[in-house]
């Protein structure tokens, strides 16, 4: 944290984009986290993400609940929309939005307290309902906010920094997620911007129900020895599965691989995310395996990270519920309120 | 590549660009920053003990810092460092009981000085202060050498130089005005310990085309005629002058005559405007004076009629450039151009002239007829002598001078106490954390975004009615503390501590101007462009850290470094700190030691 504001002033050979903006256009308000906060590295990895997709920020919208990762999205994307919703609520609010307004790029920014306990419920629902958005969950294993209490995402084992072991289990996000149907799952480290952002950016691409469980050290309450989300502790047991590459339509492939050592997975929109595979025998759509996989390497006591599960056919509530193409606000009078007749018509069918 | 010696001076010293570019090594973030606190005494103390003549230069000086200065490359225009330092000279009060004073008993050593030029006053001081007996030599009535005689009083008020050049002799150093130094080996007879040429490049470059003996009553040498100016002995000109010669003499002889009634006052020049030696500020004063300033004219004769000028014919000419690209003036082939005039200034550059040296004392001198000189001691081939400034190695500058004489002090103190004076004092510096609190340091670390302000100036007719009337009158306070606070303050130095580090990254997203970096190691070369924001000045050092627990490095590009400590604030373990790098050049001892050689 700091009191200052970041200078305006920027590097005189600063790269601008496809729409003519820099990565600094994609900043928010300077951030009032703890110094050394991994999710403050989140929020660069999302305005890296945005600012090399080329995404007009003012065509986002950002979400969030309450909790240190709900404070983020006021750090990044200063030009997009931004709701704070209440404590754990963020899915049900986004659903919302996208209900009203598909046009829109839905990020929701929730941190594990947010999601894991007290959201709980709308975390599930929003992923089974396959929204098309990208759920950051920005995972620290405890309350930073209250001082650094267990959450429902620390494992089992894991000391807190006055010493306490917990003697809960920890809920998985990503593997929830997966069971849950979401059509993207990965999990990432704040610490490993490469990958984040990478992630990000397929994620942001994705036509359906992305989630992100990215771990995220807490500097304050979570970096000690004994922790499992540390940033020593996971640089030492990070699996990460596969390197994600990005091909949308205007750009060559630029690297070749070993043939056998990378895969290509077309998305029904066109979007290819080419995946340079570093665990030779996963198979990326297949969600079974995907969830056995995450309960090997926890049972080994390391942590999968990378784009763990993708469905490349992935469905929308939109396109489950038959809903217009038109955001509502783009609706004129006559086809918002169709009249008594149309009223008339509705009642005597359901008679 | 290899990790950085940050104990080695000489690595933060570079990032200092300003101080590291100023001849004399004034470190100029400092007395920024005493300006800024309304410190003005202060700051011109801090002035004092490296330049010498603040006041002076503030409004004189060819400003080597800056095109040095980091703003420069951050945004449009450097920091106006040269008019701040005027400032502190302007607002100082009075600073009597600041000055050192020359130690009661002297150390029985003598030294002699020709010329009361910057180079002879600087190289006096530092040796009035270590205890020397100094005797300057000075052909002119009053001490000042070009700066009295060269300058023109609308750039730099007599008051000045009064009592800039009084500091110094008030130190107990002996001025023998009026005397001109007519032999070197009678000097030598003298009982002195050492002598310092100072003399500066005495002689006008002439012109001898068709027509210069003819009319050569209304044809002046530049510096002689400003020399005239300023003692009083000349008050007119014809009311047509050209002016020839593309340098800031002739700057100065275009703006002088339209003082003293030239009312069309040109400037001819053989190369282009963007070549001309005159510095850009210069060029835009006399510009502003509705001077014209005609390019790419080389004058082939003096018109005269009956024994009068008549005015200049020009060959035009263009610059063309050969396959080494070597440019060569070539004439364009078009008719002549004649321009009618009463009087031509010749300003085409200066020499230097040694007539009273003789040859057979032992002292060398180069094919070129100039003395052979050390250029890290200043001593000529006499162990005896040494030179600086503009009679060390030809035409240069102010603040040139004033380094030499610094370090010809340093020589001859050396030389007086039996040292080699090839063995140089290692400068004095400190490095201390400016960390007050979490949020907190002890310099202003928020980055103005100000762009540069201008010095007000006097309005044009009631500065062309009067040569004595200053045309810049200097930043009020308030001005000056809005330029003062464009500084980066580029001595408060990034100081990485690998050890502590736990690779957050918080610094590098945090950081405005992209500078760092954590990447994998390579060779300086292949990874420059690699960095975040690939780092493309060769002239601008990266900092290079190892030791992080990943095994990669942290590489900090210094090139457009805010100095903002943003980083530092950002980092959770202390790994980087903001620490001020305080670097003064040594100088002669101040007394209080024994002559016995250490």
């Amino acid at each position: 944290m700091t009191f200052l504001p970041k200078p305006k002033l920027h590097h005189p050979e600063l790269p601008t984009n496809a729409v003519g903006l820099t990565r600094r256009d994609y900043e928010g308000a300077i951030s009032t986290l703890c110094a050394g906060c991994g999710h403050d590295s989140i929020s660069a990895a999302i305005i890296r993400a945005c600012f090399e997709l080329a995404l007009p920020p003012h065509r986002i919208a950002k979400l969030s609940g309450i909790g240190c990762s709900s404070k983020t999205p006021t750090y990044f994307l200063g030009q997009a929309h931004g709701f704070n919703s209440v404590h754990g609520r963020m899915p049900s609010v986004l659903t919302g939005a996208n209900l009203a307004n598909r046009d829109l790029i839905y990020l929701g920014v929730s941190g594990d307290g947010d999601s894991a306990s007290i959201g709980l419920g709308q975390f599930a629902h929003a992923l089974r309902r396959g929204v098309n958005m990208v759920y950051v969950v920005e995972n620290n294993g405890v309350y930073g906010l209250t001082k650094g209490q267990f959450s429902a995402t620390s494992d089992r084992g894991a000391k807190s920094k006055k010493g306490a072991v917990n003697a809960d289990t920890a809920i998985d996000l990503a593997g929830l997620a997966l069971e849950l149907g979401a059509s993207f799952v990965a999990r990432s480290f704040s610490g490993d911007r490469e990958q984040l952002v990478s992630l990000l950016k397929a994620a942001l691409l994705h036509p359906g129900a992305a989630i992100i469980d990215c771990i995220s050290p807490c500097v304050a309450f979570n970096n000690h020895a004994g922790s499992t989300k540390s940033y020593d502790y996971v640089r030492h047991h990070n699996e990460a599965v596969n390197r994600i590459e990005i091909i949308t339509g205007r750009e060559p492939i630029a690297v070749d691989y070993a043939p056998g050592t990378t895969v290509a997975v077309t998305q029904h929109d066109g979007t290819v995310l080419r995946l340079r595979k570093l665990a030779a025998d996963y198979d990326i759509e297949d969600r079974a395996a995907a969830i056995g996989f995450l309960e090997g390497r926890r049972r080994e006591g390391e942590i999968a990270t990378g784009l763990l599960y993708v469905d490349p056919d992935a469905e929308d509530l939109h396109a489950h519920l038959g809903t217009i193409e038109t955001p509502l606000n783009a609706l004129d009078e006559t086809a918002l309120c169709p009249g008594a007749d149309a009223l008339a018509a509705i009642n005597a069918a359901l008679r | 590549m290899d990790a950085t010696d940050i104990a080695d001076p000489d690595y933060f010293h570079k990032v200092v660009d300003c101080q590291y570019a100023c001849p004399a090594h004034t470190p100029v973030p400092e007395y920024i920053r005493l300006i800024a606190a309304g410190r003005h005494a202060d700051a011109y103390m801090v002035n004092w003990h490296s330049n010498v003549l603040p006041g002076i230069l503030g409004r004189t000086c060819d400003r080597p810092c800056e095109p040095a200065c980091r703003r420069g490359r951050v945004e449009e225009a450097p920091v106006a460092i040269c008019r701040l330092k005027r400032v502190a000279a302007d607002f100082k009060g009075d600073i009597s009981n600041c000055l050192p004073k020359a130690p009661e008993r002297g150390n029985g050593k003598r030294v002699a000085f020709v010329g009361a030029g910057p180079a002879s006053l600087a190289a006096a001081r530092d040796l009035a202060l270590g205890g020397y007996d100094c005797v300057i030599f000075e052909a002119d009535a009053r001490a000042g050498g070009m700066i009295r005689t060269q300058i023109p009083r609308f750039r730099l008020p007599e008051t000045v130089i009064d009592e800039e050049v009084g500091y110094i002799l008030d130190l107990g150093i002996t001025l023998r005005a009026g005397t001109r130094i007519d032999s070197l080996r009678t000097l030598l007879a003298e009982p002195f310990d050492a002598i310092f040429i100072g003399c500066g490049a005495p002689r006008g470059r002439d012109l001898n085309i068709p027509g210069r003996a003819e009319a050569a009553a209304n044809i002046h040498i530049g510096i002689d005629w400003l020399s005239s100016v300023s003692f009083g002995h000349i008050d007119r000109i014809g009311r047509r002058v050209v002016v020839l010669g593309g340098g800031n003499t002739a700057m100065d002889c275009c703006r002088s005559a339209r003082r003293l009634g030239g009312e069309e006052v040109r400037v001819v020049v053989r190369s282009g405007y963007a070549e001309m030696k005159a510095s850009p500020w210069e060029k835009e004063d006399a510009l502003r004076e509705d001077i014209p300033i005609l390019n790419f004219m080389v004058p082939i004769e003096f018109t005269h009629e009956s024994g009068r000028l008549t005015g200049v014919l020009f060959e035009k000419v263009e610059a063309r450039h050969d396959d080494q690209g070597r440019r060569a003036l070539v004439p364009t082939g078009e008719a002549p151009v004649h321009i009618p005039c009463d009087d031509v200034l010749v300003a085409v550059g200066q020499e230097n002239a040694f007539p009273w040296i003789e040859r057979d004392i032992g002292l060398a001198f180069d094919r070129n007829g100039m003395p052979v000189v050390d250029p890290l001691t200043l001593q000529s081939t006499h162990p005896r002598v040494f030179l600086g400034g503009d009679a060390a190695f030809g035409p240069k500058n102010i603040i040139w001078a004033v380094a030499h004489g610094h370090e010809a002090a340093v020589s001859i103190d050396r030389v007086c106490r039996g040292l080699d004076p090839r063995q140089r004092p290692a400068p004095h510096v400190s490095l201390a954390s400016q960390k007050m609190g979490i949020h907190e340091w002890s310099y202003d670390s928020a980055v103005s975004t100000d762009h540069r302000f201008a010095v007000p100036h006097r309005a044009k007719p009631e500065a062309l009615a009067d040569i004595r009337a200053e045309v810049e009158l200097g930043y009020d306070d308030q001005l000056a503390f809005a330029e003062a606070q464009r500084c980066l303050n580029c001595d408060v130095q990034t100081v990485f501590s690998a050890r502590l580090c736990i690779e957050c990254d918080a610094c590098v997203d945090i950081c405005p101007m992209d500078c760092i970096t954590f990447a994998a190691d390579g060779p300086e070369a292949e990874l420059r462009p690699r960095l975040n924001a690939p780092a493309l000045n060769p002239d601008q050092a990266i900092y290079l850290a190892k030791g992080l627990k990943t095994g990669r490095v942290m590489a900090k590009d210094e090139d457009v470094c805010l100095h903002c400590g943003l980083c530092a604030e950002r980092c959770p373990t202390g790994a980087w700190d903001m620490q001020r790098f305080l670097l003064t050049t040594a100088q002669v001892e101040h007394a209080c030691r024994s002559l016995s050689p250490a």
